[in-house]
């Protein structure tokens, strides 16, 4: 008789759990609120990434199209893979002296894995992440890029 | 002759046009009646047939889409997702995008498959498909074939899709199809017994195997009621048992995806592929319409004994409409077991069924015969 | 060559051979699983490796220290934050250095958030394994938030390089207690559901109990560690035993279970969210005021010696061997990486039941492919 009562028991329990686990997928089912869905594209205008977001590596720039960069080379020797190449060139500044200033910063994207040493190394505090993440290009040269914009200089007063 | 045909299509319109929907007999005798007017017999029956042919294609490849892009829905919604939302509003025309894709996709021929077998298993599935939804009551007048022994023939020709997936599996010369289809066969097998008994209950309190009269039968009210709990067990065993037929989740043995990564259908690509997953949805379609048929009454009305305001009201709804309602009622209730529960092994698909439904069931079938043979129902 | 000799040797046996993987749904990446069957019934499964070895090992060679970091990130990318702590933990061993409590208490409640992150996964994809997909998105939906409250400090999601020797990289931000205090509001609520979904389940519960049973002796002779030896009744917690950071400041209970088999193995995991969770709980309101770093020198080289440092990862013991000639380099780097040796149990417990059971059972001993191969 223990064995058949048993057996209904574990018929009655095993549909108890079961309608458990459905009460939970039903209950989501009929809660449209807790679909955590973004719609990407269309949000893009009011996606703000949190500001320690490693997106790519930049030089910031001033208003005057100055940097921080002396072009030490201290990104070049932390990165671990060779993302960052730094090319110096002298130049003579007013009071004749020769300086050792930046050519090009070159950063690679597409060998960067974001360990964030390079920004965190700079003596000058000359480089920092970006919040932009849509990375995707057709061409993966255009992955390469030159961190110092064209023409610019170095910010009076960084040594 | 033409002009017979307007006039009669004209008087069945002469009533409240909507009257077609209470009641498909109108329009379909109205074109019967033309044709044979108009043409000899033979021709009457071709064309016939020829009408009803495209009109079940029609209707698989609607009801098909619809079920796949209710199923992407109802899980997305389920897992707290949106579900396809691109193409269309609410993403409505996504399965019609995905099977444009099918169809321009590539058959990719299988080395050392059995060729034959390979290309025939995703038609067996059709066809297989389209017998069984011939014999279905959509609506009143709105039925294709009316068997006498309807339901056997249903369960019977169900029972034959089968066959293709074990084709499918055996001729792919694969061996994760090999175990999807041979876990398959041993599944289908096993619960054919719990539905046929299942129905079987129905069929001792109808009396009837014509679907037709079952639904008829539960003018004053549907058998799950009228049957008191064995009906209801039949029910719960049925809905359990036709998931497993269906070869739907928990019970997916057959295409474990994280097991046997598709199962019976790996090796499908293209439009056959797309056979079998529009098959799986319309089976799915079919077990649903038996459980409403059998069950919950067809396209007939929720009636409650005497209340003849209350049964008014709802004899004002179309039958297709409740037929309709009542289908995806179940279909939702399948779709919630797949979205919720893991899978089962298929050692303990076996012991469910041979350890607890088919006795479950066999006692409720003497029950339900004690119960008739007393005229304890309703 | 001779690996193909020898399955159409066993093929003449009549043995039914599928190859799981390097492809395959539940694989969790590219582990083959060269499985010969008996109808459903596994007779005999060898697992090969290497298919995404990167040589993490030779690489740290060749670089300093501090790079090292962003390396271990990548070997098991689930609890990528302890991965860091061990090498640091060693680098600043090693120089004896003094660190702050705040650094310890930032790393021990980071280091339980990516542990409970990577038990909520384990918990999505057995689920998943077992056929039940709505876990997945459940268990994501939850996990997801640990990745912001790891984004918004640490500006990584999933491989943060949050540590360096002697400190961490940032401070904490300003909204992480809060942000911290909510989750474990939120994620309280949310496990009843968890069990609700899957620990009551009777199909769950049929499929796992009983199933790949691992007894307390062959734990230890395999070498098992983490939550997987823990459900044979091994206690091999790193944190109780030979406590780092700040973990011998907290009160936890070490998850037991002597069952050793499937549900076991998954309990143990479910416990020990609950687990970190506590621990949390106990740290993030008495955070120390402090410097959230060390000052060391700009190039960092170890003494002559050898160096040995073990954390416990969220699957268990993970070790770092270094041997410095006393330049910038480690003259050699060793990890005993949980994984891999939880790996080599898999034949031992699959032995005898079904392909299903199979999947169940690597399922339950959360394998992560990358810090296998390294």
């Amino acid at each position: 008789m223990s064995n058949i009562s048993e057996y209904f028991k574990d018929v009655f329990n095993g549909v108890l759990s079961l309608l458990k686990g459905m009460r939970v997928t039903a209950g989501y089912f009929f809660k449209p609120s807790a679909i955590v869905t973004q719609k990407y594209p269309e949000n893009r205008k009011n996606l703000v990434m949190f500001e320690r977001f490693k997106g790519e590596v930049v030089m910031p720039h001033n208003e005057n199209n100055e940097h921080k960069c002396t072009g030490c080379g201290i990104c070049e020797i932390n990165c671990p893979n060779g993302t960052i190449e730094v090319i110096p060139k002298s130049i003579i500044t007013e009071d004749g002296k020769k300086k050792r200033a930046i050519d090009k910063h070159i950063y690679r994207l597409g060998m960067c894995t974001f360990c964030a040493l390079c920004v965190k190394t700079c003596p000058s505090n000359a480089l920092a992440f970006s919040q932009k993440f849509e990375h995707a290009v057709f061409d993966r040269a255009s992955l390469t890029k030159q961190l110092n914009k064209p023409g610019s200089q170095l910010m009076k007063g960084v040594e | 002759m033409r002009f017979d045909f307007i006039a009669s299509y004209v008087s069945a319109f002469t009533g409240p046009w909507w009257k077609i929907f209470y009641d498909f007999s109108i329009l379909t005798g109205a074109v019967d009646e033309w044709l044979k007017g108009s043409v000899s017999p033979f021709w009457t029956t071709v064309i016939e047939m020829v009408v009803v042919g495209v009109v079940f294609l029609l209707f698989y490849a609607v009801v098909g889409l619809f079920l796949v892009y209710a199923e992407r829905k109802v899980c997305a919604f389920i897992q707290n997702r949106l579900g396809p939302n691109r193409i269309g509003p609410f993403g409505i025309f996504q399965t019609i995008a995905d099977l444009v894709k099918l169809l321009f996709k590539e058959i990719i021929p299988i080395k050392n498959a059995d060729s034959l077998l390979f290309n025939i298993a995703p038609y067996i599935v059709i066809i297989v498909n389209f017998m069984a939804l011939a014999a279905i009551p959509y609506a009143k007048g709105l039925h294709a074939i009316d068997f006498n022994i309807g339901i056997f023939y249903i369960l019977a020709v169900s029972s034959m899709s089968v066959v293709g997936v074990l084709l499918a599996g055996w001729s792919s010369n694969s061996k994760y199809s090999l175990i999807g289809a041979m876990r398959s066969g041993a599944q289908i097998v096993s619960y054919e017994l719990s539905i046929g008994l299942a129905l079987i209950t129905i069929v001792i309190l109808s009396g009837t195997m014509q679907l037709s009269e079952i639904v008829e039968a539960q003018r004053t009210g549907w058998f799950i009621f009228k049957g008191h709990i064995p009906a209801v067990i039949a029910f719960v065993i049925y809905v359990i048992s036709s998931t497993a037929e269906i070869n739907r989740g928990p019970f997916d043995m057959a295409e474990a995806e994280s097991e046997l990564t598709a199962g019976y259908h790996t090796e499908y690509s293209g439009i056959k592929f797309a056979f079998f997953y529009l098959a799986e949805y319309i089976n799915m379609f079919i077990v649903a319409s038996i459980a409403a048929t059998m069950f919950l009454g067809g396209w007939m009305p929720f009636h409650i004994g005497n209340l003849e305001g209350f049964n008014m009201v709802m004899d004002f709804i179309p039958p297709f409409i409740w037929y309709i309602g009542k289908t995806f009622v179940i279909i939702w209730i399948i779709m919630l077991f797949k979205w919720t529960f893991p899978r089962l092994r298929i050692d303990q698909l076996l012991t469910l069924e041979w350890k607890y439904l088919l006795p479950i069931n066999l006692v409720n079938v003497l029950i339900m015969a004690f119960l008739v043979l007393k005229g304890w129902h309703f | 060559m001779e690996e193909k000799v020898e399955i159409i040797a066993t093929d003449e046996k009549q043995e039914f051979i599928i190859n799981m993987g390097p492809q395959h749904p539940s694989t969790h990446g590219v582990l083959r699983l060269v499985v010969s069957l008996q109808g459903e019934m596994v007779k005999s499964l060898q697992p090969h490796i290497g298919y995404i070895h990167r040589g993490i090992e030779k690489m740290c060679e060749s670089i300093t220290y501090p790079q090292i970091i962003h390396l271990t990130d990548r070997m098991d990318y689930l609890s990528a934050h302890q991965n860091n702590e061990a090498v640091c933990l060693l680098v600043e061993k090693a120089l004896e250095v003094d660190i702050s409590d705040r650094i310890k208490y930032i790393r021990t409640i980071m280091s339980e958030l990516s542990r409970l992150q990577s038990h909520q996964l384990f918990w999505a994809t057995f689920g998943m394994d077992l056929g039940g997909q709505t876990c997945y998105f459940y268990g994501l939906r939850d996990r997801e938030m640990i990745l912001d409250i790891f984004e918004e400090t640490t500006g990584g999601r999933m491989l943060v390089s949050y540590n360096c020797p002697g400190g961490v990289m940032y401070d904490l931000h300003p909204d992480f207690q809060k942000k911290v205090k909510d989750y474990i509001k939120y994620f309280r609520k949310k496990l009843p559901e968890y069990d609700a979904i899957l620990t009551g389940n009777v199909i769950f519960r049929e499929r796992t109990t009983g199933i790949g049973t691992l007894s307390l002796q062959d734990a230890i002779s395999f070498g098992i560690t983490g939550p997987s030896a823990r459900a044979s009744g091994l206690s091999c917690d790193i944190r109780k035993h030979e406590p780092y950071s700040a973990y011998d400041r907290v009160k936890f209970n070490e998850v037991l279970f002597t069952e050793g088999d499937t549900c076991a193995r998954y309990l143990a995991r479910v416990e020990e969210m609950r687990e970190s969770l506590n621990i949390i709980e106990q740290l993030i309101d008495n955070i120390p005021e402090g410097p959230y770093a060390v000052k060391m020198k700009p190039v960092i080289k170890l003494p002559e010696g050898d160096y040995f440092q073990r954390v416990e990862t969220a699957r268990g013991e993970l070790g770092v061997y270094v041997i410095s000639d006393g330049n910038k380099n480690p003259f050699r780097m060793k990890f005993r990486s949980p994984n891999f040796v939880n790996l080599g149990v898999l034949n031992h417990l699959a032995k005898g039941f079904k392909i299903a059971d199979l999947i169940a059972i690597s399922g339950s001993l959360d394998l992560i492919i990358p810090d296998i191969d390294r």
